[in-house]
Order: C-alpha cells, then sequence, then structure tokens
C-alpha cells in the first residue's frame, strides 16, 4: 500500500483527517508552530511527512510559518501550515503577501473562543470575518467549513485544488469540536482523488504575471533561468514594482476577479429539508450539525424547518440564499454575529440570530427556539 | 571634472538593467555593497540561474528587485523564514538574503537567530546604515548611543545590538564584518560566506547621508567614509563579543568565524525522508543524529579566542 493515501476505513480526529487529506493532495511541505486545538495537525505531518518525502518545519512562530510555506509554494512544493485564533491574527501580513503574489497555500485554522487568548482549548467560530478581511487592501477570500473529520479530509484536498486552480491562499476554517471530533474517515483510492496542480509556466519570454483566459497567470518554476521578480509591493505583468493607480487598478482587480467571475466554481452549500422549508437555519461547522438535529425536531413539532449548510463559507453563497429570500431565516453560528451579517445582506432582511460567545456548541434546542421564534 | 558615460557596466550580466535608475540615493552604499556581492558571486562562479535573492523591506530590501535571478521582496522581517522555507524545499539553490539592520534584526530578530541556530544554508547579507532610511531615518536597533535620528530627537539612550556577536552566539557558522570602504576585504569575505554550507552572516556598516549622516554631522556622504577609515580596526578572528561598536571609539571589523563545515539544516531535513533513516531503531537515528550534531562546544571555544581543540 501506497504510503501518501491511506486508503480505508479510519478513526480519526478532524485534525488527523485534515493532516491526511492534505497529504493526499500532495502537500509535501509544512511549517507551523504549536498552538491548541491545532497541534495535532502539526503532530500528524511531522511524522507522516518524511515518509512520503515532505518537508516538516516547527518554525519559531506563526509569522515565520506562513512566511516559509510561501516560499516553499515557490520552491514547487504543495504547502501548509495550521493555526488557531492567535496564530492566525499573527500569520495574517503574509497571508496578504500570498495573494499580493498569487502563491496558493492552504492555512487550516482550528477556531478557538477568542479575542486574545480566550478560551485556547474550546469553540469558537469567531474567525469568519477575519478569514474574509483580516489582511489590508481589496481582496477576494476562500474559506472551506468542515462539519466532520470525513469532511476534513475531503475539504483539504479541496482547499489545494482550489489554491492551486487560483493561484490564491485557501483557508480551511474548522473549529475546536470539528479538529477534535472523532469519526470514521473513508480515504478512498488514489484514482478517485481529484487533484489539480498549479499550472507552469513553460515561455520564458512571457511575462510572468501575465493571465491565461482565466485571469490566472501560470506559475513560473524558480531555478530554471526565468529570473523572476517577486514583490509584495503593486506590480505589473513583469512583476516589477509599479507605484501608481493605474497598475493598481488593473492589478489588484485581477487579482478579484479572477475569483469574482469564477465564484460560482467555488461556492458550495448543502439543503436538507429545504425545498418545502418555511424557515431556513444557516450554519456551518460544528454548529450545522446541531442545526440539523434543531431541524428534525422542529419538522416532529410541525414546523417545515430546513438547514442551509455553509461547505463554503467565502465566496459566500448570497445568490442561493437571495432565491430563497422569501423563506423566514435562523443564523446559528459560535459568535456574535458574522455569517449574520451576510444572511441578512443576501435576504435583505433581518434574520433571527442564535448566537454564543464560545465554549462549548450549541445545543439542539437553542436552534429549535429560534426556528419558533422565525415562524411566529 | 569631466563626467564618463559608459554603455555597460561589467556586472550587466547580473543586473536587471531595465529596472535601472535604482531608488537609491546619490551617495548611499548599498550599491557598493551589492556590486561586492554581484562580483564576489562572479568570481566563484556561482550560477545567477541556480541562485535566489530574498529581501525584506527598506531600502536594501529594494536590492532584489535590481539583480538578474530569481528574486523574492517579502514583507517587512520576514526575508529569513521566507528563504529558509524556500532553501529547505529546494536545497540546490543557493540562496542569499540581502537586507537592512532594521529588517532583519528589528522586526525580523527572531528569525535571524533561529535560522542561525539551525545552520540553515542560506547566506545573509545585512547592512547596517544605522537607520530606517527608507522611512525617512528613525531610531534602528543598530543607531549608536547618542545617535540622531526622527524618533530619537534629543539622542539615542538605547545600546545597539551587537550583530555580530548576536549571529555567532546564534550558531552561525560565518561571521564577518566589513564598511562599504572595505570593498575589496567585504567581497573575500562574501566569496566565503556563498561558498560556505551552513548559515553565513557578514555585516557592511554603511553610509546613508540622506536620513542619518545629516543629522549626525556626516552630511556628506565621504565624512561616513572618513568616520569608518578613522576608527575601522581590521582584525581577523576576534572574539565576535568584542565587536561592540561606540559612538567615537575604534571598532574592529574583519572575519569574526569561519567555523568548521557542519551538517546543515537542509541536509537533516533531507536525511529524515530517506527510508534507511526511518526503517531503523530509535536508538540508531539518535546514534545519526548525534554524530550530525553541531559542536557548539566547539563553537564556542573558537568564538572566545581559546581554538577549535580541547
Amino acid at each position: 500500500m501506497s504510503k501518501d493515501i491511506l486508503v480505508g476505513d479510519h478513526f480519526l480526529s478532524g485534525d488527523v483527517a485534515a493532516a491526511e487529506g492534505a497529504i493526499a493532495a500532495g502537500c509535501r511541505f509544512f511549517a507551523g508552530y504549536p498552538i491548541t486545538p491545532s497541534s495535532e495537525v502539526a503532530e500528524r505531518m511531522a511524522r507522516r511527512l518524511p515518509e512520503v518525502g515532505g518537508i516538516f518545519i516547527q518554525m519559531e512562530d506563526e509569522l515565520a510559518s506562513m512566511a516559509a510555506i510561501l516560499g516553499a509554494s515557490w520552491g514547487g512544493r504543495k504547502a501548509m501550515t495550521a493555526t488557531s485564533g492567535p496564530g492566525f491574527s499573527l500569520m495574517m501580513e503574509n497571508y496578504g503577501l500570498g495573494i499580493m503574489t498569487e502563491t496558493p497555500v492552504v492555512i487550516v485554522n482550528v477556531q478557538r473562543a477568542g479575542p486574545s487568548t480566550g478560551l485556547p482549548t474550546l469553540l469558537g467560530q469567531g474567525d469568519v470575518m477575519q478569514a474574509r478581511w483580516g489582511t489590508h487592501g481589496s481582496y477576494q477570500a476562500i474559506a472551506l467549513s468542515p462539519e466532520s473529520p470525513q469532511e476534513c479530509f475531503d475539504m483539504t484536498i479541496k482547499a489545494f485544488n482550489l489554491a492551486e486552480r487560483f493561484r490564491q491562499p485557501v483557508i480551511l476554517l474548522m473549529d475546536e469540536s470539528v479538529g477534535h471530533l472523532f469519526e470514521r474517515v473513508t480515504i478512498p483510492p488514489k484514482e478517485e482523488i481529484e487533484i489539480v496542480n498549479r499550472k507552469i509556466l513553460k515561455d520564458k519570454n512571457r511575462k510572468i504575471y501575465e493571465p491565461d483566459e482565466d485571469l490566472v497567470p501560470p506559475m513560473p518554476p524558480i531555478g530554471e533561468g526565468f529570473g523572476i521578480h517577486v514583490t509584495g509591493l503593486t506590480h505589473d505583468e513583469r512583476g516589477y514594482p509599479s507605484i501608481n493607480a493605474e497598475t493598481q487598478e488593473r492589478m489588484i482587480g485581477r487579482i478579484n476577479d479572477k475569483i469574482r467571475k469564477y465564484a460560482d466554481e467555488i461556492v458550495d452549500y448543502e439543503e436538507f429539508m429545504v425545498d418545502d422549508a418555511e424557515v431556513i437555519v444557516v450554519a456551518y461547522g460544528i454548529t450545522a450539525r446541531s442545526a440539523r438535529r434543531a431541524v428534525i425536531m422542529a419538522r416532529e413539532n410541525g414546523i417545515k424547518a430546513g438547514l442551509f449548510r455553509l461547505k463554503v463559507i467565502w465566496p459566500f453563497p448570497s445568490k442561493r440564499l437571495e432565491e430563497l429570500s422569501d423563506r423566514e431565516f435562523v443564523v446559528a453560528e459560535v459568535n456574535n454575529g458574522q455569517a449574520l451579517v451576510e444572511v441578512e445582506r443576501a435576504i435583505k432582511k433581518r434574520a433571527v440570530f442564535v448566537g454564543k460567545m464560545g465554549g462549548e456548541p450549541h445545543k439542539p434546542q437553542e436552534i429549535l427556539k429560534g426556528i419558533e421564534e422565525a415562524v411566529k | 571634472m569631466s563626467i564618463i558615460k559608459a554603455d555597460t557596466h561589467p556586472l550587466d550580466r547580473y543586473l536587471r538593467t531595465e529596472r535601472l535608475p535604482h531608488v537609491w540615493c546619490p551617495g548611499c552604499g548599498i550599491g557598493t555593497v551589492l556590486g561586492a556581492y554581484l562580483r564576489a558571486m562572479e568570481k566563484i562562479g556561482m550560477d545567477p540561474e541556480k541562485s535566489i535573492m530574498v529581501s525584506g523591506i527598506g531600502c536594501t530590501g529594494r536590492a532584489a528587485g535590481y539583480v538578474r535571478m530569481d528574486s523574492f521582496h517579502t514583507t517587512h522581517g520576514r526575508a529569513i523564514p521566507f528563504a529558509v522555507g524556500l532553501k529547505a524545499a529546494r536545497p540546490d539553490l543557493n540562496v542569499t538574503v540581502f537586507s537592512g539592520d532594521g529588517d532583519l534584526f528589528a522586526i525580523g530578530g527572531n528569525h535571524i537567530i533561529h535560522a542561525a541556530r539551525r545552520n540553515a544554508n542560506i547566506t545573509v547579507v545585512a547592512i547596517n546604515n544605522f537607520t530606517y532610511g527608507m522611512t525617512g531615518g528613525q531610531l534602528a536597533p543598530t543607531t549608536p548611543e547618542t545617535g540622531i535620528t526622527t524618533t530619537s530627537p534629543y539622542g539615542n539612550v538605547e545600546s545597539p545590538f551587537n550583530l555580530a556577536g548576536l549571529i555567532a552566539v546564534a550558531g552561525a557558522s560565518y561571521v564577518a564584518r566589513w564598511t562599504s570602504l572595505h570593498v575589496r576585504r567585504l567581497e573575500k569575505s562574501l566569496e566565503k560566506a556563498l561558498k560556505k554550507r551552513g548559515f553565513s552572516f557578514v555585516e557592511v556598516l554603511s553610509q546613508c547621508p540622506t536620513a542619518y549622516g545629516r543629522r549626525n554631522r556626516m552630511r556628506d556622504p565621504v565624512d561616513t567614509l572618513k568616520y569608518f577609515q578613522k576608527y575601522a580596526v581590521v582584525k581577523n578572528h576576534v572574539n565576535p563579543l568584542e565587536g561592540v561598536i561606540e559612538p567615537n571609539k575604534p571598532f574592529v571589523v574583519g572575519e569574526f568565524l569561519d567555523a568548521p563545515e557542519e551538517p546543515t539544516f537542509e541536509d537533516k531535513l533531507w536525511e529524515l525522508t530517506k527510508a534507511e533513516f526511518l526503517h531503523t531503531s530509535q536508538a540508531e537515528r539518535s546514534e545519526w543524529i548525534i554524530e550530525h550534531r553541531r559542536h557548539l562546544e566547539v563553537l564556542s571555544r573558537i568564538i572566545s579566542g581559546k581554538g577549535g581543540e580541547e
């Protein structure tokens, strides 16, 4: 059996499943710094990467971890880091460097409750907006939110595929409860796993940031005489700094458009009993599991409820939510209203909000109460 | 005085000539150091196609934009970890970090000591102009005591880092310090640094007439060079801890440390991926690790001038 894809059924935590997903996706470089509740991702990578010819480095901090994976990605390796809130905050500047230089990497953020040190060992979902807006400037974010260890595996592969497809850092926005949850994870054989690899620039005379029709420029290899220059400064198609409004408009416009124009390719959600629902609960991550139970309980009580689960949080599925906006809405999340803002923007009305500051998942009854309030 | 115009420069093949003129001020020392670096590269026959320059933010950080090799201009302070990641992923490439004192030792201070500790096989060229030039001349962790900067208008009350001492103690394999006046010797040191397997560090004291000299009675670039001429004492293999720089006092320049080569960080990371390492007992793995450990006790004796032998 090959070491890179551990085909079969396993009993894994979400953190470990994410690490296995990364390896299955072809990740061969990991740089990270220990932080609860994500350390198990690093621990698994430390053990597993050497077995598959990969490099693991425990860096001196999260700033270094993020910088190191960008360097490794330019070195031609699929690279990942994993962290939680405080470390995610520290990574924000180089997350921006990744966006600006169009560097494919994956950042796993196993969310805990903040702000600051907050509840290091306990659940939070408060980094939704940070994942979208955490680094300065104008850009589009891609963030996925798994609800189970199986999805941690599947979505880490998808995160790499999106990173490689769009040449952009992609965030796997897990949460502590999913990260520490143990469940069956089925790892399929290699031929059943779809892998996307970055386009490689072959023509040395082509400008390195000249995009293809899909607005994504092929990535030049290093050490092969291309003589590329890569900078976090606003740059022209040659990659050279160009400090003016015109280049800013063109280049930053493109790195936004390359995602905006293809957002439909990325957007992903699950609809559970939504068709005839009079009230729809929007949730993601561990909260979606409580919400699913609440929907079933509501149905048992004669309320036609449904669940709209965000599998991809960014880009946000505004179009679909707008189509459903004739229904009543409940938003449940472990923060004080982050996805809520986007839902209300899409449905153009208020939703009932069932929030928690963090520390524990919702009880289904808490969400059920929200459903009952929405249909009152 | 006549102005000599030339269409070409001997180092043109290493430069993105289409990017010139550069951003540096008249009288700045960075060009002198970059010239020495490129000549050293040429001298040892280092293939620019297999060479990477990584820089951070600041005046020196802009060097990466002018060299005709794969080059990365990263974020403030993070050139080293970017380079460490790149070098670990691609040990076949020569990786140099070319950046300034503020970038490498203030905001990036944590990274450089860890890269030295790990003996990452990269070369770091640190141009120390005692200030933040790009942002207009603020206090740096290298500003001499009494130095006037825009954020130490009454004179710097802080003690500066002794960069050579700090990096030697952190575990570097090669440490030298020169000034923008000692171009030939600098070139020689850069040749050695580039050839060295392991973490090599070359500090170059340099003039910044615009942002630092102007406020510190060295308005003319030559004033700083004269200062270097007056106070720099060339001595090799002095204990780097004695490399402290005090205002208006002699200071040491030279090669502080040229340690025996030892396995690099990347050598060890890649060893971990080999089947014969993985599929043995932990006792044998530990044996390999001890066999390939860095001999910091030897390094300490060399640094303190007691010699490499017991």
